[in-house]
C-alpha cells in the first residue's frame, strides 16, 4: 500500500519559510532548501533564482539516502550532517527531525561554524513546524477535499 | 509517496521504473525528455558511468497541467538494473506512489526479468509496501527485435495479476507515452481512492 500523501498548507508553508529566510540571514548564506526525504522539494529561500531547485532537491535526497545506506553498513542509525566543500560555495545538509532534510548553500561571506551553529537552532524550530503538519495529517479532520474532488475527466483531460 | 503544496498549488508524485539491466528504463526517460514540450519537462538528471550504464538513477520532472487548479507533477526516476547495484536500487524505492515493470522481451533475458521482478518485490517490501497495492503497469520492452518471446508467454510468466501491460519499443519511441499515462492514471486514481 502506497503511504498517505504529506500535504502542507498555506499557513505551514509561510511558517517553514519564514524560519528558513531567518536562516539564511542569520547564517550570511546565500540560500536554503527543505526537502522530503523522498526527493520533493518543501521549501526555499535566499538566491535561489539560478539554481535548479527541482535537481536540488532529488540530488540531495538520493545523496542522504546514499549516506544513510552507508550509516546503516557500520552500524549508525543515520548521518545527521553532510558537508560539501566547493572552491566558492559550499553545502552544508542536515536531517531535520528524521523526515526532511535541510540544505544550505554559503561562500566565504559565511563559515561552517556559523552556518552549523544557526542551523541547529533552526532546525528545532522547523523539526517543530514539521511534527505540527504530521500530526495535524494524522488526526481524522486532516482528510481533504481536493483529492477526493477530482474526477475520472480531470485525469483524462491531463492527457487530451 | 505523493507531496500536496497547497501554497505552490502543487500535487507531486514519484513514479519508478524498475527492470533487469539494459531493458530500456534509461531510454524510457529519454524518449519521454525528447517528446515533451520544454515547458513541461524539467532537466533530466543520469548519474551513470562512463559507459552510460546507470550508477545510481536517472530522473526528469515533468508537468503534465492542471487539475482543480493544481499542478500536477510527476518525478520519474530509473534504477540501476545490474544486479550488483542492488543497495542502491532500493533507495530509490523509498516514497514511490507508482511503479513501471520494464522486461525485455528477448528470450536470453527471461530470466533476468524473473529474477528482477522478484528482487522488486524483496526491496519493495522492505519498505512495507506489497506490489498488487501498488499503482502498477509492466512493459514488454524491445518489440521490434527478432527472437523475442511471445506476449502471451510473458503475460503468464510475467504479469500474472493481470495489471495494465503494453507492448513497446521504447528505443524508437513504440508504446512509452502509453505505459506513462497508464501509470500516472492509476496514481492520480490511487491517490483520489486515499482521499
Amino acid at each position: 500500500m502506497s503511504q498517505a500523501s504529506l500535504v502542507m498548507f498555506e499557513e505551514e508553508s509561510v511558517e517553514i519559510t519564514e524560519i528558513i529566510t531567518r536562516l539564511v540571514k542569520e547564517a550570511n548564506a546565500k540560500s536554503a532548501y527543505l526537502v522530503d526525504k523522498d526527493g520533493q522539494l518543501i521549501s526555499s529561500a535566499g538566491e535561489t533564482q539560478d539554481i535548479d531547485s527541482t535537481s536540488l532537491a532529488s540530488l540531495t535526497a538520493g545523496n542522504i539516502a546514499a549516506t544513510g545506506g552507508l550509516a546503516k553498513l557500520i552500524g549508525e542509525q543515520e548521518f545527521s550532517i553532510l558537508f560539501h566543500e566547493g572552491e566558492k560555495d559550499n553545502i552544508h545538509i542536515s536531517i531535520v527531525g528524521h523526515r526532511v532534510i535541510l540544505v544550505i548553500i554559503f561562500d566565504e561571506r559565511s563559515s561552517l561554524g556559523l552556518v552549523r551553529l544557526r542551523v541547529r537552532k533552526a532546525g528545532e524550530e522547523l523539526g517543530k513546524t514539521i511534527q505540527k503538519i504530521l500530526a495535524r495529517m494524522d488526526s481524522a479532520d486532516s482528510k481533504e477535499n481536493l483529492l477526493e474532488e477530482i474526477t475520472d475527466d480531470d485525469i483524462e483531460g491531463l492527457f487530451s | 509517496m505523493s507531496f500536496i503544496n497547497y501554497s505552490a498549488r502543487e500535487i507531486n508524485c514519484k513514479i519508478v521504473y524498475y527492470g533487469p539491466g539494459l531493458c530500456g528504463k534509461t531510454t524510457n526517460l529519454n524518449i519521454v525528455y525528447k517528446k515533451t514540450r520544454p515547458e513541461s519537462k524539467g532537466k533530466m538528471i543520469s548519474l551513470a558511468t562512463e559507459t552510460e550504464r546507470t550508477l545510481f538513477f536517472d530522473f526528469l520532472p515533468l508537468s503534465l497541467g492542471d487539475i482543480k487548479g493544481f499542478k500536477t507533477r510527476f518525478h520519474l526516476y530509473t534504477v540501476p538494473g545490474q544486479i550488483f547495484y542492488d543497495a542502491s536500487r532500493k533507495l530509490i524505492l523509498k516514497g514511490v506512489d507508482g511503479i513501471v515493470f520494464v522486461a525485455d522481451s528477448q528470450v536470453e533475458r527471461m530470466d533476468a526479468n524473473m529474477e528482477s521482478l522478484d528482487n522488486m518485490k524483496l526491496n519493495l517490501e522492505e519498505h512495507g509496501y506489497t506490489l498488487d497495492k501498488l499503482p502498477y503497469v509492466i512493459q514488454f520492452n524491445k518489440r521490434d527485435l527478432d527472437d523475442v518471446v511471445p506476449v502471451d508467454e510473458m503475460r503468464t510468466v510475467l504479469n500474472p495479476g493481470g495489471v495494465p501491460q503494453f507492448e513497446a519499443s521504447a528505443a524508437s519511441g513504440e508504446g512509452v507515452f502509453e505505459t506513462l499515462k497508464a501509470v500516472v492514471k492509476l496514481v492520480l486514481a490511487e491517490l483520489k481512492k486515499g482521499a
